[in-house]
């Protein structure tokens, strides 16, 4: 399978791509891995008239903790590269849910801005952001914004990106010693990807129950989202079970070939409450 | 195409004005080819070097069976453009013995009976020498988590792991060997020394 013809140029700095992708009126595409965008060029489901290859751009690669704490993730870095790094880690639900993106090919190449932009409603890093609050860093040649990952998924392969903008960076809060996190799916075998996966970071117990408890949902709606009636189920000190079986209060429960509706739904609850238990367990 | 926009210079002849100039590594060879911009890396090696022993398979990023080395690392040739591997080392299963007959990965394939109908076989020895260039002595576990992108549909799993679990023996067994010097040399090396150049800052 051949894709259909488009131009392409690899650009030189930021700021080329940025002019380049400014300049091309929403007719070009970024290319960094490649591992999700060439396969639906190749099925010609996505055929876009220009391509601008952000992959030679090392200004973009690498993880370092800033000096407030907080971890800033190149867009460009690798899932490789973070399955590596003792920073990443150091988060629970990421060194989760890392191993088990892709293989080993897609993982050298596959990087995690592009999984961000590409906005997969069934990929496993975006409930992982989602639950962390991460912040999304994007620039253009209007400037640069900060988006929170709140309101950055907005449908199945939509973003709150604006055309002629590029991620350059994934900003996670500050780990924190009494919170726990852990991420728990269940896969398509032949796709790998998620029927149902759910991202948990849990922490700061009381006697009455937790004081932070966030949690995202992958694979289950037409987006993934917050499921913000489990998180106010935990904190308000019900059980993991209790809170979990309301995972898609309010969502449009995807159905497919996979798993109809009831059964993902089910699935759903069965994953948060298995995230719940192990982010409660990784804190002793 | 009019679907095709304008980005910028690349032409490199006025009939073909979108192709892109390529230069690359292959085996240690340097190589170059005009192309266009949707041509894919495997049929970079293929079509365009007769480097037939890449395998395309399901051609969807699925079966592995098209896996090479850019750079060291495992790549599934079938999901990276040509263009994208501009600049880069490659190496097929035919540069993966150097100057030898055979690598150990190919010598304990053949002798663990690694393969029966062989289609799988080019990308599950590269995917087991990127796997085999980072972790010299691989847990079963490891070995199949490094094989996990890469179908087999006769022999089965079970003596592609002994394989490869054999041949990173037979490699780090012949470590003070002067064949395993040259062997240093050549896939290894370009293998750990793109792990630091492409490590995180």
């Amino acid at each position: 399978m051949i894709p259909a013809p488009f131009d392409y140029v690899r650009a030189t700095s930021i700021d080329d791509a940025l002019a380049r992708l400014s300049g091309s009126d929403g007719a070009a595409k970024l290319i960094a891995g490649g591992q999700s965008l060439l396969p639906l060029m190749k099925l010609r489901l996505a055929r876009p008239g220009g391509l601008i290859d952000i992959g030679r751009l090392s200004e973009l690669r690498g993880v370092h903790r800033r000096p407030d704490g907080r971890v800033s993730i190149g867009a460009l870095t690798t899932y490789d590269s973070l399955l590596r790094d003792a920073t990443i880690l150091r988060y629970g639900l990421l060194s989760d849910v890392l191993p088990g993106i892709g293989d080993v090919q897609v993982r050298n190449v596959g990087t995690i801005g592009g999984a961000i932009a590409h906005a997969d409603p069934a990929s496993d890093l975006p409930a992982t952001m989602l639950a962390l609050d991460a912040e999304i860093i994007v620039i253009s040649v209007r400037g640069e914004r900060c988006l929170p990952i709140s309101s950055f998924f907005q449908g199945p392969f939509e973003t709150a990106l604006a055309h002629d903008e590029l991620i350059t960076e994934i900003r996670l809060p500050a780990g924190r010693d009494d919170v726990g996190s852990a991420y728990h799916s269940i896969a398509q075998p032949a796709s790998g990807y998620a029927i149902a996966g759910a991202a948990v970071v849990l922490g700061g117990r009381t006697a009455s129950g937790w004081d932070t408890c966030a949690v995202g949902i992958t694979g289950v709606g037409d987006q993934p989202y917050r499921a913000s009636a489990v998180e106010s189920g935990v904190l308000a000190g019900a059980s993991f079970g209790e809170a979990a079986a309301r995972a898609t209060d309010g969502i449009r429960v995807a159905s497919d070939i996979h798993a109809d509706r009831e059964y993902r739904a089910h699935l759903a609850a069965v994953q948060v409450r298995r995230a719940l238990e192990a982010a409660a367990a990784r804190l002793g | 195409m009019s679907s095709q926009i304008n980005l910028g210079p690349s032409g490199v002849s006025p009939d073909r004005p979108n192709d892109v100039h390529v230069a690359l590594t292959v085996n240690g060879r340097d190589r170059e080819a005009d192309v266009e911009p949707r041509r894919l890396l495997v049929q970079l090696l293929r079509d365009d070097f007769g480097l037939t022993g890449t395998h395309i398979g399901c051609d969807t990023s699925q079966c592995g069976t098209c896996t090479v080395l850019v750079d060291g690392r495992a790549v599934k040739s079938c999901t990276m453009l040509a263009v994208q591997a501009d600049g880069t080392s490659v190496v097929t299963i035919e540069g993966l013995a150097g100057d030898r007959d055979l690598h150990p990965l190919q010598t304990a394939f053949w002798e663990e009976h690694g393969l029966q109908c062989g289609f799988c076989t080019p990308g599950m020895i590269m995917a087991a020498a990127d796997l085999l260039a980072r972790t010299a002595s691989p847990t079963d576990d490891e070995i199949r988590d490094a094989i996990k992108g890469n179908f087999c549909r006769c022999t089965g799993y079970q003596s592609i792991v002994t394989a490869i679990r054999v041949a990173a023996a037979a490699m780090a067994g012949g470590e003070a060997s002067e064949k395993s010097a040259a062997d240093s040399a050549g896939v290894g090396s370009i293998a750990r020394s793109t792990i630091v150049d492409g490590g995180v800052a």
